[in-house]
């Protein structure tokens, strides 16, 4: 099924790449985690990958929050340790990940489970032309600094978090500091032969 | 003016002239002006009364005030800002404000390469470096897939729980001074400081080490290091029973902290709270036990935990803990395997200073670690250990080049202190200072 929804999806974005489908068609990506199987089958469009040993599922943005509720309402998850973001703007070389259409940012919550012992993460791709995420905060209050976080250094934006502002950089500030395109520490320097200051 | 300084000076011999002194004469002739041209007196515009009594403003029923709680608070462990809304002396409600020691570190972490990020992360937590150090290796470490040798992993272990003991012998020092037991502060620092010495010894810094470095450690164990630890180790467990005899029993410091800044087990996992502040509310969760990453599976140790989730169950959380590490170190004393203290894959770790005379590989190596750096495949991972605070967690993020795209780490104290909001609502504002006290937060790691 979900392998049937990424083609689909691949189909929608006139990605026709023929060695792409054929090696979505012969390695369909199996959940060998139960948390994430379970996951896969309450959202479809999720992609499940291994990385490194910990289990990581791609999540569709429209059901970040569903995602909360549904890990610590019937899955046990515990605690949201920690909310933070990529920016992918200048990689070298970025992961690939079959199946996920990639954007610029990316949202990365992690979850643990006391009772199961065990943690998963998630991610969601967010397009820098529109870049707001549900918040987690209903499910999981303590997301609340890791989002303000995510919104003072990147940008984006939480829709329904209870105090969307800036914590670490002051009030005033203008600009988001991670984000790679953002030089706040650079100190503007003309030179003779140069266009235009830096 | 006059009335204030009669008597007072009189001995002195130098005295401002008045309407009651005509024949004023100054001992010292340089005391005078010589002319008034030029020099003016400041007057004030208008009476200034300071009076007690009740403000206006508070008087009436209902009625709350805001004031802010640093950031130059002494109690505030450096620039924490704590905005409290009251009701006479009653806190109604505290949020945190922070910011004030951020420096850019992650942003920074992007500019450096693998073989530099340690010395970046370890400034982060500076009051327990090496759990910092050790989290951002273990990361790159999972990105390389690199199997770090025995020998490592337990000097990594063994200087953990060095560090522990150190960062919870400062927070029983910082802990009684915040509360007014004011020789803990020298207690404390008394042992804390053999601690470094001892750090200082292995490391060659008392903080900020940069010695867990990606791919082992930076250096073998000093000889007599054995010796050194087991001293260390009595020296501790002696001041450690020395605080609990003059704290743990002592009424007035029950009075202080028994009962304040209680919060529940639902509520520190709600609001994503580790270590001793989950431990104090009855929920043994600890890292190194149910997780066990280096070898804290081949120790022997408890999880100390205690059930009222109060001020006072963090303080003897702490305390009891530092025996704990103590234990630990001592079992690493004993079975610490002999072996390399580094992989020894030229392309991760330097050669040996010796080598570099001889081999003209081992300086081809040594020149590219130390300008370039070692490459990482593109990949993502989260690693996570147990810090004095709780979960220091590292999500590191590669794109195949010899510097990482995102280094971001979680700091414990940064998400523990929504967990203070619930601590001081409700309660005065003196136990607002035991509750910031009880939460030990390190604002390096807060701000980062």
């Amino acid at each position: 099924m979900p392998d049937d929804d990424a083609r689909e999806d691949a189909h929608k974005n006139g990605d026709t790449r023929v060695e792409e489908e054929e090696e979505k068609e012969t390695a369909p990506p199996p959940p060998d985690d139960e948390v994430a199987a379970a996951v896969v089958e309450r959202f479809p469009r999720t992609v499940f990958r291994r990385s490194h040993g910990q289990p990581v599922v791609y999540v569709d943005r429209a059901v970040w929050a569903e995602l909360g509720g549904f890990l610590r309402g019937e899955q046990q998850f515990t605690q949201c340790l920690d909310v933070t973001a990529v920016d992918h703007l200048v990689d070298a070389e970025r992961l690939f990940v079959p199946g996920v259409r990639s954007e610029r940012f990316e949202v990365v919550a992690s979850f643990l489970s006391h009772p199961r012992n065990r943690r998963i993460r998630a991610i969601c791709e967010v397009p820098a032309g529109d870049a707001a995420v549900p918040s987690l905060t209903d499910a999981y209050p303590g997301a609340n600094f890791g989002e303000r976080e995510v919104y003072d250094l990147f940008g984006i934006a939480f829709t329904g978090h209870p105090d969307l502002t800036r914590i670490l950089m002051p009030d005033d500030w203008v600009g988001y500091p991670l984000r790679k395109d953002d030089a706040p520490a650079r100190v503007p320097v003309t030179f003779k032969e140069d266009p235009r200051p830096r | 003016m006059s009335d204030t300084r009669d008597g007072t000076r009189d001995d002195s011999g130098v005295r401002p002239p008045d309407e009651h002194d005509e024949e004023f004469v100054p001992a010292d002739p340089r005391l005078t002006r010589q002319t008034d041209e030029g020099a003016q007196e400041l007057q004030p515009e208008r009476e200034l009364v300071v009076t007690g009594g009740p403000w206006p403003e508070v008087e009436g029923e209902g009625d709350t005030m805001i004031i802010n709680m640093g950031p130059q608070h002494p109690s505030t462990h450096g620039v924490l800002r704590v905005m409290l809304e009251l009701d006479a002396e009653t806190v109604i409600r505290a949020k945190p404000v922070i910011g004030y020691l951020h420096t850019g570190m992650e942003k920074t972490g992007e500019e450096l390469t693998y073989v530099q990020g340690a010395t970046n992360v370890t400034r982060m937590d500076y009051a327990s470096p090496l759990s910092n150090e050790l989290v951002f290796s273990m990361a790159v470490e999972q990105l390389l897939d690199v199997e770090v040798p025995p020998r490592a992993t337990w000097i990594r272990m063994y200087l953990n729980e060095l560090n522990r003991m150190a960062s919870h012998l400062l927070f029983q020092a910082t802990n009684g001074l915040d509360m007014g037991a004011l020789s803990m502060i020298v207690y404390g620092w008394r042992e804390r400081e053999e601690t470094l010495r001892l750090l200082e010894k292995i490391t060659g810094l008392r903080m900020n080490n940069n010695y867990i470095r990606p791919g082992g450690v930076a250096a073998e164990l000093p000889d007599d290091w054995q010796e050194d630890t087991l001293a260390l180790c009595e020296t501790v467990e002696k001041g450690v029973s020395e605080y609990g005899e003059l704290l743990t029993g002592n009424p007035i410091w029950q009075e202080r902290l028994v009962g304040v800044g209680a919060i529940t087990t639902e509520q520190a996992l709600a609001l994503s709270a580790t270590g001793p502040i989950l431990r104090s509310t009855g929920f043994p969760w600890d890292l190194r036990k149910s997780q066990p990453y280096l070898a804290y599976d081949e120790v022997d140790f408890d999880v100390i935990y205690t059930r009222n989730g109060d001020c006072y169950d963090r303080y003897r959380i702490r305390l009891q803990e530092i025996l704990e590490s103590v234990k630990i170190v001592r079992q690493c004393i004993e079975k610490m395997p002999p072996g390399d203290y580094r992989v020894q894959d030229r392309k991760v770790t330097p050669p040996p200073r010796a080598r570099i005379d001889e081999s003209m590989e081992a300086l081809i190596h040594h020149f590219k670690l130390f300008t370039e750096g070692f490459k990482v495949p593109p990949g993502e991972t989260y690693a996570a250990v147990e810090s004095p605070r709780g979960e220091v967690g590292c999500y590191l993020v590669a794109d195949g080049t010899g510097k990482p795209c995102r280094l971001h780490i979680r700091g414990p104290s940064f998400y523990n202190l929504q967990s203070m909001t619930p601590m001081m609502e409700d309660r005065l504002i003196a136990d607002a200072v035991a509750v910031i006290s009880s939460v030990d937060p390190i604002m390096g790691e807060v701000d980062r």
